[in-house]
């Protein structure tokens, strides 16, 4: 028995060998193409955002030959007219997020609570009800919303594209929430109701302070959602003084002779926090990606 | 192990045994029960007047027959249907087949896999409008990226892939891609981390290996996960209105328009709200049964877990 490996190896293991080289060199070339294939389009962007010419030609190069920043310096100094209400844009689209990003943890936690916690059954059939919007796609719903929005007297104001966002984001929101909210041990709701704790507080001292990771992934996926939308953004602001980073993009998108350079500069620095912002949380992002869409 | 321990380690099923009620066990009364409405007023709110009264709104507004007769008697809109089912049922299928392969590559422990990971979830993190625009640049014409590529390094003249409607189409569905093939590969991945190491054990054992632990052990255990994910990306990509807008633009001649971005351009550069709706609403037999389909799916999967 013992003999048996010493004989069959030695002839095996060239083979054994082959293989396993050939496996390395083909997740090495996988590897080449891949990393090919997710930077081009990014590398593109710097591409034209780095050539100082941009603004009258657009010549086939493969490497910019005078990088320059200077088109990032235009997109922050507001340098050309396309882009003088830069700062402002960047402030509405801040504004946009951060207040999708608190109404819909805000507004998500509460029912969350009440289908969770207090175990309101009619809520619950509330909150799956919401799961439909969540299977409805957002640009099918664009234009009645634009002719609702007119009615509400919200027509170009932030407030219905916050809306619009809430909405999209409250649904997957409840549903992260629930799934995080069984992991709170019953017990402490049970003991706090003993001592007399009425809901609010309940919600306030014992919900919320575990709550955190969860709400953190919730936030984080609303901040994003509200962030990099377009269609909303674009059909519900006219004004300029209403205008957000993404309806500045469209701007130079519609017109013919635009500087590109600059329209790159502004894209590559409108995706800057989303990019950031995804990767500093992206394990809590995976992680309530998972149980929202996966498990159901 | 605390009841606490044991509750934080394994979920509510623990409690099912009746030893803890619920705070409320759904009795509330009084003020419990004025608190609990008020909790849920907010979402309730904001359903009812931004989905529910938009939802009624756009169905009455395509309520005449005679929107859909002029819709379909337009030829742009049969071709719209074909792209659409083309960048549907393509781009879908093909981007899912690979993220579930390519899982299988990010499975592999090498610390330079791990490192290209993170570059590969980049284009997930970048928002679609910059993507898609980045896209168009690139595929241009002889000034763009690819076509100056090929020129530089091989020597080969690139086509004008917006002149060509086979081409602009495959250069959508290619950018659709792009942007969400890491979405669906890292899910795939946490659906491949989750089966037990055992199970790919006795497989090995077994003599199962490579292709044929592919084909009768992985897949099958993620046959579920699979489903679920095509049909919801299925739905999401039916509704998609960033692709064919930003990268091809319609190019050429409107010939490269989905369902999402014709009923925009109807309801915008035409100004007739009503037919776009009608556009919009003609999808709702392709997408109804597919949401029928993913609820049913979604609660089988709960039942089993």
């Amino acid at each position: 028995m013992s003999g048996a490996p010493s004989f069959g190896w030695p002839a095996r293991w060239p083979r054994y060998r082959m293989r396993r080289i050939l496996t390395e060199a083909a997740s090495a070339v996988l590897g080449v193409v891949l990393l090919v294939w997710s930077l081009l389009p990014v590398y593109n962007m710097l591409l034209i955002a780095l050539d100082p010419e941009g603004d009258n030609e657009f010549a086939g190069y493969i490497w910019p030959p005078d990088p320059s920043l200077e088109s990032f310096w235009v997109v922050v100094s507001q340098g050309h007219w396309y882009l003088e209400n830069f700062w402002s844009q960047f402030g509405n689209s801040l504004y946009l997020g951060v207040a999708t990003a608190f109404l819909t943890m805000l507004i998500g936690s509460l029912a969350s609570f009440t289908v969770e916690q207090m175990q309101l059954r009619k809520a619950r059939m509330l909150t799956n009800a919401g799961l439909l919007t969540y299977v409805l796609p957002s640009s099918f719903l664009a234009i009645p919303f634009l002719s609702v929005a007119k009615s509400y007297g919200l027509s170009d104001n932030l407030w219905a594209v916050i809306a619009a966002q809430v909405m999209f984001a409250t649904p997957f929101a409840i549903l992260i929430l629930q799934q995080y909210a069984k992991l709170i041990p019953i017990e402490l709701d049970e003991a706090a109701r003993i001592d007399g704790a009425s809901p609010v507080q309940l919600y306030r001292h014992i919900y919320l302070p575990l709550m955190t990771p969860g709400l953190a992934a919730v936030g984080t996926y609303a901040l994003l959602l509200a962030w990099s939308e377009h269609l909303y953004q674009y059909m519900l602001l006219s004004s300029a003084r209403n205008w957000t980073v993404a309806v500045g993009l469209e701007q130079f998108w519609d017109s013919d002779e635009a500087p590109w350079n600059y329209m790159m500069a502004l894209a590559i620095v409108y995706a800057l926090p989303p990019i950031a912002v995804f990767y500093a949380l992206r394990r809590y992002l995976a992680a309530g990606l998972m149980m929202g869409r996966v498990k159901g | 192990m605390s009841a606490t321990q044991q509750v934080l380690v394994a979920g509510r099923p623990v409690l099912g045994n009746g030893r803890w009620p619920p705070a409320w066990r759904g009795h509330l009364r009084g003020s419990d029960l004025t608190w609990a409405i008020a909790f849920v007023v907010p979402y309730a709110a904001v359903f009812f007047a931004f989905a529910v009264y938009p939802i009624a709104r756009g169905l009455w507004m395509g309520r005449e027959p005679s929107l859909y007769a002029h819709v379909v008697s337009d030829p742009h809109y049969t071709r719209t249907v074909i792209n659409t089912l083309l960048y549907v049922g393509l781009g879908v299928n093909v981007m899912m087949f690979l993220a579930l392969l390519l899982s299988g590559f990010f499975m592999r422990r090498r610390r330079w896999i791990k490192a290209l990971l993170v570059i590969y979830i980049l284009p997930w993190a970048l928002p679609a409008v910059p993507a898609f625009i980045s896209f168009h640049w690139m595929l241009i014409g002889e000034q763009g990226l690819l076509d100056s590529i090929l020129r530089e390094l091989f020597g080969i003249d690139g086509p004008i892939w917006f002149n060509h409607r086979g081409l602009a189409l495959a250069s959508n569905i290619v950018a659709y891609i792009w942007k969400w093939m890491p979405l669906w590969t890292v899910i795939f991945l946490a659906g491949r981390m989750a089966i037990p190491v055992e199970i790919y054990e006795a497989a090995d054992v077994d003599g199962a290996t490579g292709t044929r632990r592919f084909v009768h052990v992985t897949f099958p255990l993620l046959a579920n996960v699979y489903l679920v994910c095509t049909l919801l990306s299925t739905i999401w990509t039916l509704g998609d209105f960033n692709g064919a807008y930003f990268v091809s633009g319609g190019a050429p001649a409107m010939s490269t328009d989905v369902l999402a971005t014709l009923g925009i351009r109807y309801a915008f550069d035409l100004g007739q709200p009503e037919l776009g709706i009608a556009v919009m609403l003609s999808a709702l037999p392709m997408l109804i049964p597919l949401v029928i389909v993913l609820m049913r799916r979604v609660q089988a999967m709960e039942v089993q877990l």
